[in-house]
């Protein structure tokens, strides 16, 4: 029989003024087990700490069952007292008759029983309660920031700085992400590439950050503190050490393919660096296109490197590590258009996305930094931005608000009015939101100053007519048709998650939101966090988010990855599941369920009759576990079990509860 | 522990047992605690990690034992804490649904709901509707098992 103590909170009156305290005791004292019971204004308190230490000492108590707030609030707190005791952390429950039941509930008529019934339910289980260790697990000192966009490089110089190794693994063949693509930012009209590239090159020259381009992740295995991180080098078919960057190989290039980083709207040659800015300055060959690959034969390339620096025959590598903390900062989309029918994208050269648009203002994009219609090369005259294509579109779209739309549309109308004095811009909107420091004075200095003119309202179609594009919607708050005949349209597509987020969300094990945002831990509390310890967000690809938002979140994520990183040990979880390997029968159902691949198939061998016998059981390693438990429910022989939620002990809490009948 | 047992007399109150996945269905509980909502108290909350963890042995535990209703309360379908250990309740516990329907026992006394931990309303409307849906099917006199409380 064990020897249990009950101690009941007051929480001042939070619980006294439902729960009749005296009441609960008495009845507390009948339960089975029970040789002490005794109650406290405040038993969080350090004085409330104490009685339950002196009463562990002097009463011999072997199990502790406190009466008060939610266990997610401070069960850690009266566990620590428990050892501080000499007594098993997990020998201790807690009865949350506060949130669960004095909060909830109005007169002590109700509250009282009901407190007696979780009370008498926590000292059932407390009973079953076996001590528990928690593993104590290696924090390996190195970073992996995936992602290299603004809130990736941020990120790892943060990490870097504070003394880490950071991987930081970028898809592309550079890094710099969407903010590479702008022109100007707002609202302080910040040239982008001015503010971006020495960051980038920062990051490259730093001595704890290694720099891993045109490589993807492949598997991501293990847990907080062990990551074991396979990462796909994609075969550049150049050698990175003896490259120079002179840009001798993709001037000689003789074949060409849809630049991706100008959105198809220019090409670039099939060795290719994808802006002059790049950072490493190290082309990639696209094999698809080389004539070398396709054809066999040309090899300009090589014939030209001065270092010799072609390698035809680079093989992808597969390289493995082991990390800490994961950094994901993969950034966003922008929605395809073309789904709105009604706004012709993709049928006319002269309708274009922001993105793009955004392009035609930079000196090395498409139009060698002149505002031109792609159709003529004549600078427009009128140009028509579409607010929303996508956002806040419940019918065809997404329901959220793209939030960086408003404010691009407003930047590119005034560079717009600086590049080209005689345009003139138009905006539908169907709101327009300027939330952010100096936002709303930008905007509004667009609309007067810059003589952009607002209309609040939706564009049902646009057609091309003669030379330009007739752009026909309604001015909603004067109730007119309107209809413009515009030189260009540019539509605010939505941000969207990247094609590839549900994929590498399910590869490295955090969830995402229905539009495949991944979800932070708490919307409020935890906006790094995920609900995998030690992977952390930053970023568009939480949702959509502007320049210093995505700064600030990364430098946030960095902290938390740190904060990991610095520590010594890291505690595992005590509850895991066990495999009676008597019972086992070996079909193994629980390894395919487990998330965590935290159970593998042993052998066994076994005395049988005059020989021996082999025998495949299940093994769970108790450092993978999480102590989700579904495995214990899909085991047909009932050979696992989940220690500190066990069969046996949720059964007991049942009959406490069931006991009233 | 009287007449209420046989028969739906006047004062007779439900017990539902309500198993909570502690990330998002028990921190709802907290929620709705600490925004002060009210619900009925015949519901009485057992902890779990995650509903994954529930083996429909315990929910017919809960009704030998003499529990009116039992509510099974996990993370929305995409947010389990443990990836997917709601996706294995969910097929376990229809499937199981169905069984106890098959059994002859009244279905609508186990239900399956998803609560997150911000949804704190959510955590007080369904435990009051299911304490009123049990409240009009009555005690469950069908699988309670009358020998147990002369047992012990």
């Amino acid at each position: 029989m064990p020897r249990t103590g009950v101690f009941i909170c007051h929480c001042g009156s939070n619980i006294a003024g439902t729960v009749d305290i005296d009441q609960a005791l008495e009845a507390s004292r009948n339960f089975p087990g029970v040789v002490h019971a005794d109650e406290y204004r405040y038993l969080c308190s350090e004085v409330g700490q104490d009685i339950i230490k002196k009463a562990i000492e002097e009463n011999n108590l072997d199990r502790v069952v406190v009466g008060t707030c939610s266990p997610r609030m401070h069960e850690n707190t009266f566990r620590k007292a428990a050892a501080e005791a000499g007594l098993n952390p997990y020998l201790l429950e807690v009865a949350n008759i506060r949130e669960h039941c004095s909060w909830v509930h109005k007169d002590m008529e109700v509250g009282t029983p009901k407190a007696i019934a979780l009370l008498r339910a926590a000292a059932a289980k407390a009973a079953l309660n076996d001590p528990l260790e928690a593993p104590e697990l290696d924090v390996e000192k190195r970073a992996l920031v995936i992602g290299g966009g603004i809130a990736g490089i941020q990120a790892a110089l943060d990490i870097a700085e504070a003394g880490y190794i950071v991987d930081l693994v970028e898809k592309d063949p550079s890094i710099g992400g969407r903010m590479a693509q702008l022109e100007k930012t707002f609202p302080t009209l910040d040239c982008s590439a001015c503010i971006l590239t020495p960051k980038m090159v920062e990051a490259a020259q730093h001595p704890n950050i290694n720099l891993m381009t045109y490589c993807e992740i492949d598997e991501v295995k293990g847990f907080v503190g062990q990551f074991d991180v396979t990462i796909k080098q994609k075969a550049r078919y150049v050698d990175p050490v003896k490259c120079t960057g002179c840009g001798i190989c993709w001037e000689k290039c003789p074949s060409k393919a849809p630049s991706e980083f100008e959105m198809g709207m220019t090409k670039r040659k099939s060795i290719y660096v994808p802006f002059p800015q790049a950072v490493p300055m190290i082309p990639v060959i696209d094999r698809e296109r080389c004539l070398y690959f396709k054809k066999g034969r040309c090899q300009i390339c090589e014939k030209e490197c001065p270092p010799q620096a072609i390698d035809y025959e680079q093989q992808d590598e597969y390289i493995e590590r082991r990390y800490g903390a994961i950094v994901v900062a993969t950034g966003y989309d922008q929605l395809d258009p073309s789904v709105y029918g009604e706004y012709g994208y993709g049928q006319h050269p002269d309708i274009l996305t922001g993105l793009e648009f955004e392009r035609l203002f930079n000196a090395s994009g498409p139009t060698g930094g002149k505002v031109v219609r792609l159709s003529d090369g004549k600078p427009p005259k009128k140009v028509v931005f579409i607010q929303c294509v996508g956002s806040r579109d419940k019918a065809r779209g997404m329901n959220y608000c793209s939030k960086i739309c408003c404010m691009f549309t407003a930047k590119q109308a005034i560079l717009l009015k600086e590049k080209v004095p005689e345009a003139k811009s138009y905006v539908f909107y169907i709101d327009v939101r300027t939330a952010g420091k100096g936002y709303e004075e930008f905007q509004r200095r667009a609309a007067e100053e810059y003589d952009v003119a607002y209309m609040r309202g939706q564009v049902g179609k646009i057609f091309p007519e003669d030379d330009y594009l007739v752009v026909r919607g309604v001015d909603s708050l004067s109730g007119r048709n309107i209809e413009i005949k515009a030189d260009m349209v540019v539509l605010a597509a939505a941000s969207i998650a990247r094609h590839d987020a549900p994929d590498l969300g399910r590869l490295i094990g955090i969830n995402s939101d229905s539009y495949h945002f991944f979800n932070e831990a708490h919307p409020k509390l935890k906006p790094v966090e995920t609900h995998t310890a030690g992977i952390f967000i930053a970023g568009a690809c939480q949702a959509p988010k502007d320049i210093p938002d995505s700064v600030a979140q990364a430098s946030a994520a960095a902290v938390k990855a740190v904060g990991l990183l610095s520590k010594e040990k890291l505690l595992g979880e005590a509850c895991t599941a066990e495999v009676d390997q008597s019972q086992c029968s070996g079909c193994l159902n629980c390894e395919a369920i487990c998330p965590y691949t935290a159970i593998t198939p042993v052998e066994l061998e076994e005395r049988y009759k005059d020989g021996t016998l082999q025998r495949t059981v299940a093994e769970v390693n108790p450092a993978l576990c999480q102590g989700c438990g579904s495995c214990t429910v899909t085991c047909r022989s009932g050979s696992i079990n989940l220690k500190g939620f066990s069969n046996e002990q949720i059964l007991a809490e049942v009959d406490a509860i069931c006991l009233q009948r | 522990m009287s007449a209420a047992l046989n028969d739906n007399t006047a004062g007779w109150e439900p017990l539902i047992v309500s198993f909570c996945c502690n990330w998002c269905s028990y921190a709802g509980g907290d929620l709705a605690g600490t925004s002060r909502m009210t619900y009925p108290a015949n519901v009485k909350v057992i902890r779990v990690p995650c509903s994954g963890r529930i083996n429909p042995m315990f929910v017919l535990r809960a009704f030998q034992r003499g529990a009116d209703g039992v509510l099974v309360a996990g993370c929305h379908p995409g947010d389990c804490h443990y990836t997917s250990g709601n996706y294995q309740s969910r097929r376990r516990l229809s499937a199981f649904k169905r069984l106890v329907e098959f059994a002859g026992f009244e279905p609508e006394r186990f239900e399956v709901r998803w609560i997150s931990s911000s949804e704190g309303d959510k955590f007080a409307e369904e435990m009051t509707e299911m304490t009123e849906k049990i409240k009009a099917l009555g005690p469950n006199g069908k699988m309670r098992d009358a020998r147990w409380q002369s047992v012990i």
